[in-house]
Order: C-alpha cells, then structure tokens, then sequence
C-alpha cells in the first residue's frame, strides 16, 4: 500500500491509500478519515472516507492548498500506527432473494447486460464458479460485509464481504447503465455488494431486495427521525435471507411505522478476524442474535 | 404572500447556496448551479445573498403574484414579461399582486435566477431550502415545481431600489467556446501522453445529457489508457477504479470516450476514474452552458487556479459596491 495524494480542483484533496481493494486499505483510509475529522481542521468542510481512499473538501481562502496537503501528510503516520479496532454497530437486513420485481426489471433491461439468456444471479453464481444460484445466494449471505462507503446517491451503502480474498465475489457492472433500479435493490458491481436508497439509475447487477427502508428525507420513520440516512461507514451488515411472506409481512410493518432494525453494538478487531475468519464472524453473529 | 405556479418551465427549482457537510452520505451540495448569478438576483431585491430563489433553465415559468413583491431575474437572458410586458435582466422591477410574471425565448445562456422579495418560504433541510430531486429532500416538496404549487414568500426585510440593476461589465455568461480552467489530477496518469495532449487540443461539445448532476461533453478524440493490470476490485474497463470520491467539478470519461463534469447535484462517489476537476472559478460557467455549445478544457495549475478564485470573489465584492 502507498498512500497518493492529489489536489481535485482548488478545493479538494484526493487521498488513495491503495489502488487496489483490501480490509487494511478500507481501515486505514477510516482510521485517516477519524483523524482528520478530530483534528477539526479550519477551513475543511467535507470529508468523505470511501473504500480504499479518501476527499477532504476545503475553503482554500481560509486555509492554503499546500497546508491542508501537509496536513494531511502528518496524519497519514498516526494512521498507520493506529490499533486497527473499530467500536461500531452489527445490523440485521433481511434480503427476498430472487425476488420478483428486480427480476422484472433486469428482464427489461436485458440489451445492456453481458448475459442476455440469463438472470444477474445465473450470470453471477456462474462466473464465480458456483454450481448453482442457491449456493451463491448462500455464500451471499454466509458471511457479514463492512459498510466501506457511504455515497453515489443519498444513503447509499456499498459493502465489502469480510471473507480471504479467494471467496470474494466479483462481477462486472451492466455494459450500459439501467435508466431504473426499484428502490431497495440488493446489488453488486466489482467486489461491492450496495443497497439502492431511492429507485433511479444503476449498473450493478440485482439480486435481490429488502423491506427495510434505508433513507427517509422526510424523517417520519422510527429509525430514521434523528437522521435520513441509516449507514455509515464501518457499519457491519448480516443480510438474513426472507421468503415471500416474510417480505410481505415486514413491509406491512414499515408501512405501519412499527419495523425497527436488529441491531447490536461491537468492537472489530482486524488482527483476531485475520486469526480465524469463519470463526471471528461466528462469534459476531452470535453478538447480533444475542446469544 | 404567494406565488401560484401557472405553468412550471422545463425544470425549475428552489434553490439557494446548498447543503455542504453531508457529501459523505451521498448528499451532494446541491444549491445554484451560477452561484454569481444567485446572489447578484438576491442583492438586487433586498434579500440576504443566500436566500431561496427559482432557478429556471431553457425555458421560464409563468407565475401568478399573490401580493406586491420585487423581483429579479439573473443568469441566462430569458426576459422577464410582467403581464405581457418587457421588463430587463439584472435588474429589479416590481411585480403587483394578481400580476403574472413570464419570460420570452432565451437568448443566452442556459439557468435564470428568479430572485423575489423575502425568498422563497419553504422549510430547512439539513439547514438548506435548496432541491435535491434525486433524493427527494427539500425545496418544494422535494422535487421540481409543478403547475398549481403555490410557494410562499418570507417577508421581505426591505432597502429595494426600484430599478436597480448590475452594470453590464458585472455579468458573466461564458463565451464561445466556452473556455473551463482545468487541474489535471487525481488519475491523469490513467491516460497516455497523447491522450493528456488531445484531451487540452481538441474542440469538444456540450451534449444534450447536461443536467444539475453532471454536464456530458462529446466530440473529442476517445482517450487511450495506460496498460495495467487492473487492481482488485477495481472492475474490468480500464477507465475503473476502486469506487471513491468525485470531487465537484471532476472530470470522468468512461471508457475513454464522453468527459462528464460534476456539478452542485453530483453522484458522490463511484468507480470511474477523473483526469482532473475544473476550478472553483469556472463552476459558475458551466451552469450557463446550452447542448452543442463548442468548449474547450484549458489546462491550469493551482496558482493560476487560485488567482481565478480571487477574481471571482472580487467581482462579488464589485457587483456588492454597485448597489450598495
């Protein structure tokens, strides 16, 4: 990993800590984003971690590009020799895999992917070398993911599976964009599973949809009246699979106003993950289900 | 204290000077995309220089006064008609209840600023009344206005001169081409040399893509990347990088072939690479920017970036002095 540093425009910094992907890349660009963000700095006004780098936004009349670069430069040390252990959150999303209307939408949409003849999961489970689009959808949601960025649209979560890199899934983004994603799309592009926030445009393959509404500009639902957006950045998400019923069910209960997420309260620490993976997300599990 | 919406133009919408401090959640700034132009309609009608105002592209809204107010109109040349009437840009001129207020064809440029006596009445959110469609969050309703919303006014706190207008030296639309000062960066090691040279020599166009979130521009030579092999997780296109941050004004040319610059309703993030960002100082330009306008990408460096900022800020404070 070297770190790069690069001026967007007057007003912004560009840090990419690493060109590649990685559970140490994502942690340092948090742990530089934490630092930044406590160094309270004069003059910065944004600063957005995302999953292998960072931006920080800045009013160059207040503070000059160079120093706000130098700045940053001296942070990038504290960072790396930061205990890479973060106190977050563990969040329940129940997931209607296969579901119907991402089914009838990329159906719709069918020119502009790489597979014409088959389903987003078909061609996903396929040239990732499942045998079959249930072990995939297993796989899906064996193993927890990191929230490693919030953005693109309002609220909306990308997430990286806290699995070796051999069981990471890829998948390349649609050939043209979709001009419609149903709002609450399960998706993936690259190795980034994301949760659309609102329907609109998208290109990362769909495979399936939650009930549970992640963003609310009008702030009426339960879980969403501190704050429009749920996620942020280093929130851990365990999708559990729902059948139809249980979809039509916990969707009767967001519109009734009485669905709250099942969340808990851990500390993730990278070396005991790196120690025993299966076993490490075991245990979170088990923290998540209270037993 | 209203305003009713006769008939609402192509998309017009309440803005004022934007939401920053949320971009890491994917909620972009949003606010006029002439942010000059805002504030010089503002100081026109009395109003402090963020107020709420309608911004309006291509084609004006008609609107029906419900009480007496000042008004002016900013940006574009889309001439303001009360009743019928002429009436002139970048100056104020009042508008009597049950009047209506239209605009002519437009002229020249692309956004007018529809600045009223009191700004546009609707409720803060995330301390901004500016509209951000795609999430559905503040202005009116969340949304671009519709024939029969009726906006309300706040009251107007006075000190309006009746025909006060900016000295035509003061007003800026952008020239043909339009010229947009640019940083190279981020990932401007992406492309070849010869790609670097095109991106700066070749004529390129506006297409009709052009909207808040991003202006597309088409017309060049399509750029060459440099060979790698793609890092993990970054995707299969050459043009792919591992999703991050797009800074305002950042220039993305997926596979190579189409430049889209990022502006005030910008996707926060994502997985195209950015050969650079237009400065701060140009922003203003690219919202005056109509499809087909021939425009030119002038390489700059941050020292010549920044005494572009201080120019413009000098301006402000010129068109300030000129009605105060």
């Amino acid at each position: 990993m070297k770190t790069r540093y690069s001026f967007g425009g007057d007003e912004h910094i560009f840090v990419e800590v690493d060109e590649e992907m990685s559970m140490e890349a994502f942690f340092k660009s948090l742990s530089m984003t934490t630092a930044v963000r406590e160094s309270k700095i004069n003059g910065v006004t944004e600063i957005c971690p995302a999953n292998a780098s960072l931006q920080v936004k800045f009013d160059p009349d207040v503070i000059k590009p160079d120093d706000m670069l130098a700045i940053l430069k001296s942070l990038e040390a504290n960072a790396e020799s930061a205990d890479a252990e973060l106190d977050t959150r563990i969040v329940e999303v129940p997931a209607y895999f296969n579901d119907p209307w991402t089914r009838e939408t990329l159906m719709r949409f069918r020119e502009r992917h790489q597979d014409p003849s088959g389903t987003d999961l078909e061609f996903a489970a396929r040239i990732n070398g499942y045998g079959s689009v249930e072990e995939f959808i297993a796989a899906y949601h064996g193993s927890p993911w990191f929230v490693s960025m919030v953005g693109f649209v309002a609220g909306l979560p990308f997430m990286y599976q806290m699995v070796e890199r051999e069981r990471q899934i890829e998948v390349p983004k649609y050939l043209r964009p979709r001009t419609d994603t149903p709002k609450q799309t399960i998706g993936y592009g690259g190795c980034f599973a994301c949760i659309y926030s609102v329907r609109g445009a998208g290109g990362y393959q769909m495979f399936g949809i939650t009930p549970m509404p992640i963003y609310d500009p009008n702030q009426e639902i339960s879980y969403l009246r501190d704050f429009m957006v749920f996620f942020n950045p280093g929130d851990i998400v365990k999708f559990r699979p729902i059948d139809r019923a249980e979809y039509d069910h916990l969707l009767g209960e967001v519109e009734a106003n009485r669905f709250t997420p099942k969340i808990h309260d851990v500390t993730f620490s990278l070396a005991e993950f790196h120690n025993d993976i299966d076993g490490y997300n075991h245990k979170l599990e088990e923290t998540l289900n209270g037993s | 204290m209203a305003v009713k919406v006769i008939s609402p133009g192509l998309a017009t919408s309440v803005q004022d000077l934007g939401r920053p401090g949320y971009y890491h959640l994917g909620i972009p700034i949003s606010g006029g995309m002439d942010r000059l132009a805002l504030r010089a309609a503002n100081l026109l009608v009395g109003n402090v220089e963020g107020a709420a105002v309608l911004e309006t592209v291509f084609m004006g809204p008609e609107l029906e006064f419900t009480s007496d107010a000042m008004v002016a109109v900013t940006g574009a040349e889309l001439p303001p008609k009360v009743d019928g009437d002429a009436r002139a840009t970048w100056t104020a001129f009042p508008v009597k209840s049950g009047q209506v207020l239209g605009f002519d064809y437009l002229k020249a440029g692309a956004r007018g600023y529809i600045a009223i006596s009191g700004g546009i009445d609707v409720p803060l959110k995330l301390n901004s009344r500016s509209t951000y469609p795609l999430g559905g969050l503040g202005g009116f309703e969340g949304r671009n206005l519709q024939a029969g919303d009726e906006l309300r006014l706040r009251s107007a706190t006075g000190g309006v001169k009746e025909g006060a207008s900016i000295p035509q030296d003061l007003r800026r639309l952008p020239g043909s081409p339009a010229e947009l000062r640019t940083l190279p960066g981020i990932y401007w090691h992406r492309i070849t040399e010869s790609s670097q040279r095109n991106f700066f020599e070749d004529m390129w166009e506006v297409a009709p893509e052009a909207d808040r979130i991003g202006y597309r521009f088409r017309g060049g030579q399509v750029l060459e990347f440099v060979e790698r092999e793609q890092p993990f997780g970054a995707g299969s296109d050459p043009s792919n990088i591992v999703d991050g941050c797009y800074p305002y004004g950042s220039i993305h040319v997926p596979g190579g072939t189409e430049p889209i610059v990022l502006h005030r309703d910008a996707v926060s993030g994502g997985g195209y690479f950015m050969l650079g960002t237009v400065i701060s100082a140009d922003m203003d330009l690219i919202g005056q920017l109509q499809p087909h306008t021939p425009t030119k990408f002038v390489e700059v460096d941050m020292q010549t970036a920044l005494e572009a900022r201080a120019d413009r800020s000098h301006l402000l404070n010129a068109i300030r002095k000129a009605l105060g």
